[in-house]
């Protein structure tokens, strides 16, 4: 068992928190604000002289939270699991987190000048859940209004407490390399930081693109040397259009004659395409994709 | 041996060119190799030959049996997309000159709008588990990932060597819109655009712009090879193939030659060129049309100092001068090109030579002795000289 579901059990065996009394009674001047806001014109609300078959003005159920709410200024019990179960997840990094569900019941209407309490217990925590959001727990807690010892609305709350996904660099290319015999050593080298060169092992040519063959000598035993990462912009495209997955428009891909003399194409970051021009100075940098792909990137320098 | 003189293109078809032909890409290949037989007075049981572009998604025997053609002695492919265009018309200009076919339909069919459009990405590009797989494999992952992404490129170090403008690549569309808008067969008849319209056109792939890229169209267009002796019977004046050739250059890629000495040049076109002046025995001065291959404006400049109508860097006075228009010296892609009458893949602009050496073009030049035809830049590319008989 986990710690979070360690501690979900201790807050379940606790049962049902201390009433917590309403600040106000149920009041005219909070129903008249609340349905303004919300839009709702019903006279039997708002209106003493409208032949109500409530017999005269009832509060709207769905304010049963507005008549227990702490107020600006209000601090959440000791003994709310809620907040017990917040308290618990924010230590173990599920920091955010977002409302899913609420379903009340109502069992009468309230009246003007009664007196609300409230009380919560913790019905369920369940998790890990992988979402869209991220990884997170859902807390669902049950509350139920008093009026004396009469419980008038209850309430099933459920929120996500979740760990954010780190917001998806602007560079990350969804289209993949062909990764085969005669290029894999090049990708080695970038998910290693490094940028290399096929050298061949007969004559010593350089070359970029690699091939399994030297078209110099005809050598088939390929080496590599590890780039300084220095070059200048050779040519470059602001690309438009069209949209392109992975990648915020406009963007900057461009061909970099690299000090060793060969030519590499890659996308050139962290420069607003109106500054960048032939001759350019950049420096090879590294953008990690995942596990198994980094892809060079060109930084001015 | 030589070739040239020995075949001759005798039919040309063609369906519209829209933007949603509402018929699959089978029957648009169908429907201009039946008009390509019709033009030349013979029938699908005289068709012995078919040859078409690799990409093209209609197989030879799937059209022979939509013509209801019986029997193909000879069937080719030609690959690298629009340069292909040429060559299609190359392999039926050999088969017919060595006998191993009497008549040959070449043809190129896509409903390349409304269907796959090549201007969109290509996200399985750099997957293919082939040499082309692992060369994009440098290119698509990086954000390069458009032909006219693959184009800009080139054109920014054009610029940046010779002072080249974005100007100067728009008065390139301004002349084969101002065609395109007296061919009523063009998407853009009846609307030439000027070099404002040009500048204020949207950036596709900075330095190209939108009116620097050619059209995305649906149609098909189909060509009938047989020999000129043949073709001398027929019911249409022969368009002789005086020359016909290919080229692929140094460190070629298929639109990413970044890695040779300089970016300037097309070195397979140059390569072409040769071989056509050399088997037709004409050259630059003798040639009274150009159909200049248009994806994209940049390589139209490209193609006059390889084809060796001006000096390298020089091509963009020679289209400011006016030598171009269709009243000029060199008058250029008369249809109206791909950016005016449709991006066929090269094709459209091969049944238009024919047009012009048969004398019944919509905007007809005078005198027509040698038109030249060029074929997709940027790639492994092909040419041909087309002759009156």
């Amino acid at each position: 068992m986990t710690d979070i579901e360690q501690a979900a059990r201790e807050v379940t065996a606790r049962g049902e928190s201390a009433r917590r009394r309403g600040r106000d009674p149920v009041n005219l001047p909070m129903i008249h604000n609340w349905v303004e806001a919300i839009g709702d014109r019903n006279p039997v609300y708002t209106d003493a002289s409208f032949p109500s078959v409530h017999g005269g003005i009832v509060a709207p159920p769905a304010m049963a939270q507005v008549w227990t709410m702490y107020g600006l200024h209000g601090t959440r019990p000791s003994d709310d699991p809620l907040g017990a179960m917040v308290g618990v997840l924010d230590d173990a990094g599920y920091t955010s987190v977002v409302a899913t569900d609420c379903d009340q019941t109502y069992h009468r209407y309230l009246r003007p000048g009664e007196t609300v309490e409230v009380a919560s217990r913790l019905e369920s925590v369940i998790g890990p859940k992988r979402t869209a959001l991220g990884e997170g727990w859902f807390v669902t807690t049950r509350s139920t209004w008093y009026v004396g010892d009469e419980p008038v609305v209850e309430m099933s709350f459920r929120v996500l407490k979740f760990r954010p996904k780190p917001a998806a660099p602007a560079a990350t290319p969804t289209i993949r390399p062909q990764v085969g015999r005669d290029t894999a050593f090049f990708w080695a080298g970038t998910a290693l930081g490094e940028l290399r060169i096929q050298r061949c092992g007969t004559c010593g040519r350089l070359r970029h693109p690699p091939g399994p063959m030297c078209p110099g000598c005809g050598g088939t035993e390929q080496e590599y040397v590890v780039a300084s990462g220095l070059g200048e912009v050779y040519s470059f495209v602001v690309h438009h259009h069209p949209p392109v997955p992975g990648r915020t428009l406009p963007f900057v891909v461009a061909l970099v004659e690299l000090e060793e003399g060969v030519r590499m194409l890659a996308e050139l970051v962290d420069l607003s395409p109106e500054a960048v021009r032939v001759g350019l100075p950049v420096v090879v940098g590294f953008h990690r994709v995942d596990d198994e792909l980094a892809m060079p990137v060109w930084r001015v320098r | 041996m030589t070739v040239s003189g020995a075949a001759s293109i005798a039919g040309i078809g063609a369906t519209e060119f829209s933007k949603d032909s509402g018929r699959s890409e089978l029957r648009l290949a169908a429907e201009a190799c039946r008009a390509a037989l019709d033009d030349a007075g013979l029938t699908a049981s005289d068709v012995d030959g078919m040859v078409t572009f690799t990409m093209d998604a209609n197989a030879e025997i799937a059209v022979a049996r939509e013509l209801g053609v019986p029997s193909l002695r000879f069937f080719s492919r030609i690959p690298y997309g629009g340069g292909a265009a040429c060559a299609v018309v190359q392999q039926a200009v050999l088969a017919v000159a060595t006998g191993t076919a009497s008549v040959v339909l070449c043809y190129r069919a896509f409903n390349e709008r409304s269907g796959n459009r090549f201007g969109r990405v290509q996200a399985a590009a750099a997957g293919q588990p082939t040499s082309g797989g692992v060369d994009n494999s440098w290119h698509y992952p990086m954000g390069l990932v458009t032909p006219a992404a693959t184009v800009a490129m080139f054109a920014r170090r054009y610029m940046h060597e010779f002072g080249a403008t974005s100007e100067d690549f728009g008065r390139v569309a301004v002349v084969d819109r101002r065609a395109a808008a007296t061919n009523p067969a063009a998407w853009f008849h009846g609307r030439p655009i000027s070099l404002a319209d040009h500048q204020a056109s949207r950036w596709i792939a900075e330095p190209l712009r939108l009116l620097d890229c050619c059209q995305e169209s649906d149609g098909a267009v189909a060509l009938l090879v047989t020999s000129t002796e043949r073709a001398r019977d027929l019911r249409q004046r022969p368009a002789v193939v005086s020359a016909a050739a290919q080229g692929s250059g140094t460190d070629q890629y298929t639109m990413n030659s970044y890695y040779r000495e300089d970016l300037v040049g097309l070195p397979e076109m140059g390569l072409v060129a040769r071989q056509l002046w050399a088997q037709s025995g004409i050259g630059p001065e003798d040639v009274s049309v150009a159909v200049l291959y248009d994806h994209f404006t940049p390589f139209v400049l490209v193609q006059l100092e390889e084809l060796g109508f001006c000096g390298r860097g020089e091509a963009r006075h020679l289209v400011a001068d006016g030598v171009l228009e269709l009243d000029g010296a060199l008058p250029l892609n008369p249809h109206g090109g791909q950016l005016g009458e449709a991006y066929i893949h090269g094709m459209n602009g091969i049944a238009e030579a024919v047009r012009q050496v048969r004398g019944t073009a919509v905007n007809q030049v005078g005198g027509v002795e040698n038109v030249l035809v060029t074929a997709g830049t940027g790639v492994p590319t092909s040419g041909l000289v087309l002759t009156p008989p």
